[in-house]
């Protein structure tokens, strides 16, 4: 059992605070830890991968600081955001030198590439992967000692669905075996398809906490906006206003393009192909509206 | 302080196979042709062959390898973040500082001291002592430049431009003008010991072989102790 403890934990960059004041507990299990970008997720993960110290409070690993302590990445595996990697290298390569650096051989490095299904690709330069090939070798790098807590910064960034299947499955292989997984997101459906346990944060706050149905709720029970453009904008505007599901829709000549709030989230998204569908429009773009998942999470702060 | 093999291949790799390590072979290369024109066009002579040595070799070639190889042991990887595999390990930060400052000396003891020798050979045959004389100093500055650029890519994403402006100003230009400026010059703390080992005064520093043993110790020491510290808490940068 491993629990990591963030208690009243504050980091500040200069005059702009990242993280303001947290205090969470991470145990065994899944937790998706998800806000809009630039909440301060990678703040909070580098401080609990031990890559930053707090400006005040702690971060513990089962009570040992992680800051300035080597000795936590015995039970810690990390899977950053950033592409970097030694591309020079092949990806057994890379496993295997990140088992050494464990004191382990290269036995353990050929596990870790089984189990995330690398052995196929081992042999290539990193140089040549995919986005999805470089994470599941990260992925693989930090799994190399059989770590109890895995932290994950946006692990599912530029994943296609199938490879994005393929890490859920993984991670949650890992959460039922009883280690400490957090991963971070800024999109709700990753988490809550992934994480039993959800932490939101918003501006550097801690804003919510809970499994995914209390987040969603939260979350959902709020108008939705969409960007929506199709063959046949007005037929589908007045095929969708029809429906409770949609509160307004407004037809943005300059756009070229629908702008629908949705006030029932799921009935919705539901509701949309089919009534295209039915009407013979074509949908060219469907996108949430950018300031619309700001607005959720600034929903989520006034909750 | 251990030395991390692991650590040390993977260094290795990266500053042999990026492509700025073509001027490791470019600058050697150059000396050797340089010293062979030379001693085609004027014969062998110890002052030519000092000049050769003195000027091109410990003066340009050994601070620029030593700026390659002492940066670009760690800079890239500070610089695209992929150190954290490194440091997310249960290594000793300042083991793998050490380990990247051997990989660094090794790699500029090869490329500079080597081709120093085998100019040193081209130009005189060895006379007088020259040829090894400059390689000793070009040995001794390796470790020196090696410390002092590795901390400088454990500090600044410019390193190698600082590094340059150190080699190429510094040593080289502002040395030559200032007097002051010898005494704190890597280049003339070599030389204080090539100085010995030359014979009929062809090689001269400004500093004295004490000063110079003592300046060379505590530079390294000092650059490396504090790279290691400055690696204990390394922001990777590109963070929220």
């Amino acid at each position: 059992m491993t629990t990591i403890d963030i208690d009243h934990t504050s980091r500040w960059f200069g005059n702009v605070v990242a993280v303001n004041d947290i205090t969470m507990r991470v145990g065994p299990g899944v937790t998706g830890l998800l806000g809009p970008n630039g909440a301060g997720k990678s703040t909070l993960i580098n401080m609990m991968g031990g890559f930053l110290a707090p400006s005040t409070g702690t971060v513990t690993l089962d009570g040992k600081p992680i800051w300035r302590n080597e000795s936590v990445y015995k039970e810690i595996g990390i899977v950053p955001e950033r592409e970097a990697m030694y591309d020079f290298l092949t990806g057994r390569e890379f496993v295997v030198a990140n088992a050494e650096l464990h004191g382990l051989t290269a036995g353990a490095a050929q596990q870790a590439l089984a189990t995330v299904e690398m052995e196929y690709a081992q042999d290539r330069k990193i140089a040549t992967y995919s986005k999805g090939m470089r994470q599941r070798v990260k992925m693989a790098s930090a799994l190399v000692h059989n770590p109890s807590v895995l932290l994950l910064d946006e692990p599912f960034n530029g994943m296609d669905p199938r490879q994005r299947m393929q890490l859920m499955e993984l991670l949650r292989r890992m959460g039922a075996e009883g280690r400490t997984v957090l991963f971070s997101s800024h999109i709700l459906e990753e988490v809550e398809q992934l994480a039993s346990h959800i932490e939101v944060i918003v501006a550097g706050r801690h804003a919510a906490s809970g499994d995914f149905r209390k987040i969603r709720r939260l979350m959902t029970d709020r108008p939705h906006r969409y960007l929506v453009r199709s063959s046949d904008d007005r037929a589908l505007a007045a095929a969708l206003i029809a429906d409770p599901s949609t509160a307004g829709i407004e037809v943005d000549l300059a756009e070229g393009a629908l702008r629908i709030q949705a006030v029932d989230f799921g009935r919705f998204t539901a509701l949309l192909p089919q009534v295209a569908r039915a009407h013979g429009i074509r949908l060219l773009t469907v996108s949430p509206s950018d300031e619309s998942l700001e607005s959720v999470f600034s929903y989520l702060v006034a909750a | 302080m251990i030395y991390e093999p692991t650590v040390a291949r993977l260094t290795y790799r990266a500053l042999l196979g990026r492509r700025r390590a073509a001027i490791l072979f470019v600058l050697p290369a150059l000396l050797i042709a340089i010293s062979a024109a030379v001693r085609l066009l004027t014969g062998a002579d110890d002052q030519i062959a000092s000049d050769v040595l003195g000027g091109f070799a410990i003066a340009t070639m050994v601070p620029l390898i030593g700026v390659i190889a002492g940066t670009g042991a760690i800079g890239p990887e500070i610089d695209d973040g992929s150190i954290v595999y490194l440091l997310a390990k249960p290594v000793k930060r300042s083991t793998i500082i050490f380990t990247k400052l051997i990989v660094a000396i090794a790699v500029t003891m090869a490329f500079s001291a080597i081709p120093t020798f085998v100019a040193g050979l081209i130009l005189n045959g060895n006379g007088g002592q020259i040829a090894i004389a400059y390689t000793v100093a070009a040995l001794v500055a390796s470790v020196a430049y090696s410390a002092i650029f590795l901390l400088l890519g454990t500090v600044s994403r410019h390193a190698v431009v600082f590094g340059l402006v150190y080699a190429l100003v510094w040593e080289t230009l502002f040395g030559s003008l200032v007097p002051g400026a010898r005494t704190l010059s890597v280049q003339q703390w070599a030389l204080s010991l090539a100085e010995r080992i030359g014979e009929n005064g062809t090689i001269t520093s400004d500093v004295a072989l004490p000063t110079a043993t003592i300046l060379l110790a505590l530079v390294t020491v000092a650059a490396t102790w504090y790279a290691g510290q400055k690696l204990r808490t390394l922001k990777l940068a590109g963070e929220e």
